[in-house]
């Protein structure tokens, strides 16, 4: 009812404006002058405070500086937490956290009171070179083969291994399995030598087996395979160049090199 | 029974000897037996020509000494009067003939006994050496006849021209009584003078010697294709032993594909040039394997559990291949056929027998023992394949191996200690006229190649 009567009072009053704007135009008066500006507002009422806090960066490695600006207006009383206490209305401050840590800003002043948080994450630096424990110049694959694996000898026009070159062997296999752990990848050469009595031709084939029959003995032994290469340079190669025993005996042999 | 063993070696060694001719000996001796005794006085050169004539006369009168294919007149009881030319012979006139000047007979007295006589004369003509070379049959009674080698050589005006015409002109001599001048071939071989053992190349003289491969580690045992344009050979490049070929007219590597194997060496090719066999660990044990020039087609032709090695085939028929094998013991001859079959030791067994050659004519080889009449040492043996008789060569003189036949027949090259470290001589096939052809470094291995 009410609702009817007041859309009812509006609508005539509108419509008696609407009449009268019908009558005849009076000149408008000119628009007031805008009023002066307010110098100084007494604060007739106290804001609360405005606050801007960041932390820059927002993720640091353990040790590193994290940078916290802020400015706040106003307030009278402005603390961050943690560790830093009471500040002044704007400023930065360098912080070390040792873990992820929120500082928090609080202000306040006559306007009340407020809060504002900056982050910083703080993640683990990358470990440090594992330390290497000053030790003996690490021996070459060759220097380890000379003074760990022995050569083996042979009878002349023989290419089986002898008695005597079976413990040798034994000694060797252990050397070689340890000597591949110690250079994972590496190959070694099982060359097979021949005295110089021998025609060249026919010994570059003795050699050979000599090689083979040295290998295949040390396979026996869990030595693995492929890690041994054999190569026979027949007699182009003697340790040795008298012409007595002695001296053919040192070249009729199986020889440890590092592999190419 | 030691003294059985001992005892019966050279029982049943001359027992064998006894009981069929050493056609192997026969062979040999029939082939020097029956030379022509040829005179072969100085010559003189006119002009510019004369500074060279002590050289040309020094190779005209080696090249025929060394052919094998000539007896030398004795020199000292040449005659005074040396014919130079066709018009400086007078015959004899009337009855009883008188002499009139130089003749055939001078050269025929018992002393001199000779058959044939080199003459001529060198001399400068337009800055260049001309040579005007003829051989008399002096066994003949008119000059027109007598004839047989009336020819004209240039050279260059200097030692090197003078080498030159000597050189084809004995070649041309030689040529006229069916035989292979070496002039032209060459023998290939292994030298270390570098440092490292490199294939060379030399004249059959021993003149220009001339390195051929450059692979800085180790390489040997060359063979040269028939037609003399291709090299084979060992090296080891990533330190196994493998097959290099290369272009003799290029001096470029040729493409040969190694099969996988801890050893492949010592190749030879087939008498058509379009195979090569080798030996080869593919499988294991050195054994006999045949493959196309390029090392495709592969094919294992021995199956022992021995080292097999030294393939060669008998330049002859193509047919049959000799090689080393281990298959008894100690390294010996084998043949056996192309496709591998009908295998047969060659050797006795004793000792150690290896460096198969073979003669051009495909029924002697050649090889190096440490057996037969003078056990121990190394020495060069010829043998008749078909009756396995043999005949030795070199006698207690250092350590003698790889003998290779010249394209004549008649000539070995081979490698022997007999002067210090190994050295490349050559000799005739029966043992004569030995001649030390390097000294640089240590040289082994020789191939003697037609080209």
């Amino acid at each position: 009812m009410t609702k009817r009567k007041l859309t009812q009072a509006l609508l005539a009053s509108a419509l008696i404006l609407f009449a009268a704007g019908c009558k005849k135009k009076t000149p408008a008066p000119p628009p007031p002058p805008p009023p002066p500006p307010a110098v100084e507002k007494p604060a007739v009422k106290p804001q609360a405070p405005a606050i801007s806090f960041t932390a820059e960066p927002s993720s640091v490695q353990r040790g590193q500086a994290a940078t916290l600006r802020w400015t706040v207006r106003n307030a009278d009383s402005i603390t961050i937490e943690p560790g830093v206490g009471t500040v002044a209305a704007s400023g930065s401050r360098q912080v070390y956290p040792s873990e992820s840590t929120t500082y928090t800003l609080r202000a306040s002043g006559g306007g009340g009171s407020d809060t504002a948080t900056a982050r910083v994450s703080v993640t683990e630096p990358p470990p440090p070179p594992v330390t290497v424990t000053p030790q003996a110049p690490r021996k070459s694959l060759q220097d380890r083969l000379d003074s760990e694996v022995s050569d083996i000898f042979f009878n002349y026009d023989k290419y089986d291994v002898r008695e005597d070159a079976r413990s040798v062997l034994t000694r060797n296999a252990d050397a070689l399995k340890a000597i591949f752990t110690d250079f994972p990848g590496s190959v070694v050469s099982v060359e097979g030598h021949c005295d110089e009595r021998g025609s060249a031709e026919y010994n570059l084939g003795l050699g050979d087996r000599r090689s083979s029959s040295t290998k295949d003995f040390l396979v026996q032994l869990g030595v693995p395979a492929d890690r041994l290469k054999t190569v026979s340079y027949g007699k182009e190669r003697p340790q040795c160049s008298d012409a007595s025993e002695s001296c053919w005996q040192k070249n009729r042999r199986s020889h440890f090199a590092a592999g190419q | 029974m030691r003294m059985l063993r001992f005892l019966s070696f050279p029982l049943l060694f001359a027992a064998s000897v006894a009981a069929q001719p050493n056609r192997a000996q026969i062979v040999i001796e029939d082939t020097f037996r029956t030379l022509p005794v040829i005179a072969v006085p100085d010559m003189r050169g006119s002009g510019e020509a004369q500074p060279h004539i002590n050289v040309f006369n020094q190779v005209l009168f080696a090249d025929l000494q060394q052919s094998g294919y000539f007896k030398m007149a004795p020199k000292s009881f040449y005659p005074a009067e040396i014919p130079q030319q066709p018009s400086d012979f007078k015959p004899p006139k009337g009855n009883p003939p008188q002499r009139q000047g130089p003749w055939f007979t001078d050269w025929t007295t018992p002393e001199i006994g000779a058959q044939w006589l080199t003459a001529g004369y060198t001399a400068a003509q337009g800055g260049r050496m001309i040579l005007y070379g003829y051989l008399f049959d002096v066994t003949q009674t008119d000059l027109q006849n007598a004839t047989a080698v009336n020819k004209i050589f240039f050279g260059d005006l200097n030692e090197a021209g003078a080498r030159k015409v000597a050189h084809e002109f004995a070649a041309e001599i030689i040529k006229k009584f069916g035989g292979v001048p070496l002039f032209g071939s060459r023998i290939y071989f292994t030298s270390n003078r570098t440092g490292s053992k490199e294939i060379w190349s030399m004249d059959y003289d021993g003149g220009g010697q001339k390195q051929v491969s450059r692979e800085g580690n180790i390489s040997n045992f060359s063979a040269v294709s028939p037609d003399g344009t291709r090299l084979a050979f060992t090296s080891f490049p990533r330190g196994n032993a493998s097959i290099l070929t290369m272009s003799l007219e290029t001096g470029r590597k040729l493409p040969f594909y190694n099969q996988r194997a801890s050893t492949n060496a010592s190749p030879e090719f087939t008498p058509d040039g379009q195979k090569i066999l080798f030996g080869s660990t593919a499988a294991g044990i050195q054994q006999i394997y045949i493959a196309n020039l390029d090392g495709s087609g592969i094919k294992r032709l021995s199956f022992a559990p021995a080292v097999e090695t030294e393939p060669k085939v008998n330049p002859k028929n193509g047919s049959e291949i000799i090689f080393t094998s281990g298959r008894s013991g100690p390294p010996q001859l084998y043949k056996m056929n192309m496709d591998g079959a009908d295998v047969v030791r060659l050797t006795q067994g004793e000792g150690e027998a290896v460096n198969a050659a073979w003669h051009p004519g495909g029924e002697l080889i050649a090889f190096s023992w440490t057996g037969g009449p003078d056990p121990g040492s190394r020495n060069i043996f010829v043998m008749d394949v078909a009756t396995r008789t043999f005949v030795q060569l070199t006698h207690g003189a250092g350590r003698n191996e790889n003998p290779s036949f010249a394209p004549d027949g008649r000539h070995l090259v081979f490698q022997t200690t007999r002067s210090g470290r190994n050295q490349i001589w050559t000799m005739l096939a029966n043992g004569t006229e030995l001649r030390q052809l390097t000294s640089q470094g240590a040289n082994e291995e020789p191939v003697w190649s037609k080209y």
